[in-house]
């Protein structure tokens, strides 16, 4: 499957504007191959909202229909699935979400999955929970790659996320993110980018996956969006990666065989299966103690 | 007998890789000034010192040094050589210069306040200087830059409502050791770089004499105070009692500096309580 990984720099609040960036990108790519463009978290609004985002938020067949308008506008003339993060109004109930779409379908535009983000950092510069309700459910979902799963932002800093995606059969995995950058002793990298590829790069090797990343760009408010888009083999080498500041895309030729070999090189993820019940069940945990004392 | 690899407490780095941090600064200033206010003009008080100086570079480099304008404002007691040392930085840069003297402004006011004492009369002189700032500003369509940095922030080292009232300012996140090492690496000139900060306000007057401690050990110690480390935690790496203790008594005593004025809240919809938008909506 032929990918485009779209590092986007939005106005911030100003949907229009971006949408019509967007349309700019489908323009570029609508000729070629591509099967699949992933933008970043938050792409229409910006990322760092505060109270406005119960003015901006919209639900996800608005969200849909207009990222299949651009598609159409720009010249689209066959299918193609797009991922966009957006804030999420389901019937007054606010979310960090991100929709994958299929665009440009004789009958219209089919909305294949909703993602939730599950953890919302409210801590430091962050202050996600204030002002949004986490998602419940990790679900996989089919595409033209095989199963996938989006993880947005912290959900893919917790090592559970992506394991849970694994175990339902994800082979790719989709991260569009919003990263404020910081920690400038680095060389010549941001240190919460160094960060963000190691976690990337060992989700991707653990399990035998492909990882693409989309990272938003352009200052908020003095906090810069690393960017930093990129991709991992299921090997967990980087194939590709953007700087931190500029807009660019990566165009990537996604290989279900690598899935493949990767696995029967390093079979992780069949092992996990094996022994998962063992560390499931036990009654140490503390999850399952909390449920026993619920029950 | 075994080889031992002993591990003590740790200090982290305020090392900073300069070239990664003027171009993040940069980029901050091209967004801000340019695409989000919509000017690429930037005004700054040069003061001869490394920290405006390293604001006029990091604009010069950002928006082009034709967009910079560089103001000098001195009183009648300011050091000569600051002017010299602003002056060079100008001419380094080739941005515009001009020079604006405050003694008239000053002494107009002070002359109904007999009883001023210096401190007093440094505030009048820094509000005045904000007052220029941003009345050249407008003639120009620019924007005031800020040149307050990490640790006098920290410090309280500042006149409130003066120094910190520029609506921009890229080095406010760095402290002074880092504003140093970013200003060599840009190549301030060395006379600017080099000789010991002062404020300026009074003469022979020095930042460290003021603050009474170095610059190099304060920043140690902010930096440990804002991770979360208690005093005893600091120490035990390195720093003297009395000094751990006199850095958090004045970070502690100017969290208000570092504050909007304190508004009393009497509805659902206080401003920046309950109705939230972010400074770029």
């Amino acid at each position: 499957m032929q990918a485009a990984l779209v590092q986007f720099k939005p106005r911030k609040g100003d949907v229009p504007a971006n949408l019509a960036a967007m349309r700019d990108v489908f323009a570029q790519l609508a000729s070629g191959p591509v099967e699949l463009i992933v933008f970043p978290e938050a792409a229409m609004t910006g990322y760092f909202l505060e109270g406005a985002v119960y003015e901006l938020a919209v639900d996800a067949p608005t969200m849909a229909a207009q990222v299949d308008a651009q598609w159409r506008a720009a010249g689209g003339s066959r299918p193609v699935d797009v991922v966009v993060g957006f804030y999420e109004n389901a019937f007054g109930t606010f979310h960090n979400s991100a929709l994958y779409v299929r665009c440009g379908l004789p009958e219209g535009v089919h909305i294949v999955h909703v993602h939730r983000k599950m953890f919302l950092p409210t801590y430091g510069v962050f202050d996600e929970e204030r002002f949004l309700t986490r998602g419940r459910r990790l679900s996989v979902f089919e595409t033209p790659f095989g199963t996938a799963a989006i993880l947005i932002c912290e959900d893919a800093w917790h090592a559970l996320t992506s394991t849970v995606a694994a175990l339902k059969g994800a082979r790719l995995i989709i991260v569009p993110s919003a990263s404020p950058g910081r920690g400038l002793s680095g060389n010549g990298e941001l240190e919460s980018n160094v960060r963000w590829r190691a976690i990337l790069s060992s989700m991707a090797a653990e399990h035998g996956i492909y990882v693409v990343y989309a990272g938003l760009t352009g200052f908020e408010g003095g906090k810069g969006m690393s960017g930093s888009t990129s991709a991992f083999s299921p090997r967990g080498d980087l194939l590709a990666s953007l700087g931190p500041l500029e807009p660019g895309i990566i165009s990537i030729e996604l290989d279900p065989a690598e899935v493949d070999l990767a696995r029967a090189t390093i079979p992780l993820l069949g092992d996990l299966s094996a022994v998962l019940p063992d560390l499931w069940l036990d009654d140490e945990i503390p999850v399952t103690r909390r449920l026993e004392e619920l029950t | 007998m075994l080889p031992v690899v002993e591990v003590r407490p740790t200090e982290p780095s305020l090392q900073i890789d300069s070239a990664l941090t003027a171009g993040w600064l940069e980029a901050f200033l091209r967004d801000e000034m340019q695409e989000r206010r919509g000017t690429p003009r930037a005004v700054i008080g040069l003061s001869g010192g490394v920290d405006s100086a390293l604001v006029a570079y990091l604009c010069a480099r950002a928006l082009g040094p034709e967009n910079v304008y560089a103001i000098r404002m001195p009183y009648r007691t300011s050091s000569p050589s600051s002017l010299d040392d602003a002056q060079r930085v100008i001419d380094a840069l080739g941005i515009h210069g001009e020079t604006i003297p405050i003694s008239d402004a000053v002494d107009g006011y002070l002359a109904h306040a007999p009883d001023a004492d210096p401190r007093r009369k440094g505030n009048v002189m820094a509000r005045t200087r904000m007052l220029v700032l941003f009345d050249q500003s407008a003639r120009r369509g620019a924007l005031p830059v800020g040149t307050g940095n990490k640790t006098e922030r920290l410090l309280g080292y500042f006149t409130w409502h003066a120094d910190d009232t520029p609506p921009v300012n890229p080095i406010g996140d760095l402290f002074k050791t880092q504003v140093w090492d970013l200003a060599r690496w840009l190549g301030v000139p060395h006379e600017v770089v080099d000789k010991p900060p002062s404020a300026d306000l009074e003469a022979n007057q020095t930042d460290e004499a003021d603050l009474g401690i170095t610059y190099a050990k304060a920043d140690g110690i902010l930096n440990l105070i804002l991770l979360g480390y208690n005093d005893h935690a600091i120490a035990a790496r390195g720093y003297a009692p009395a000094e751990v203790k006199l850095v958090r008594r004045r970070v502690d005593g100017t969290h208000w500096k570092r504050h909007l004025p304190t508004t009393a809240l009497v509805s659902g919809t206080a401003i920046n309580e309950f109705y939230l938008r972010p400074v770029d909506f």
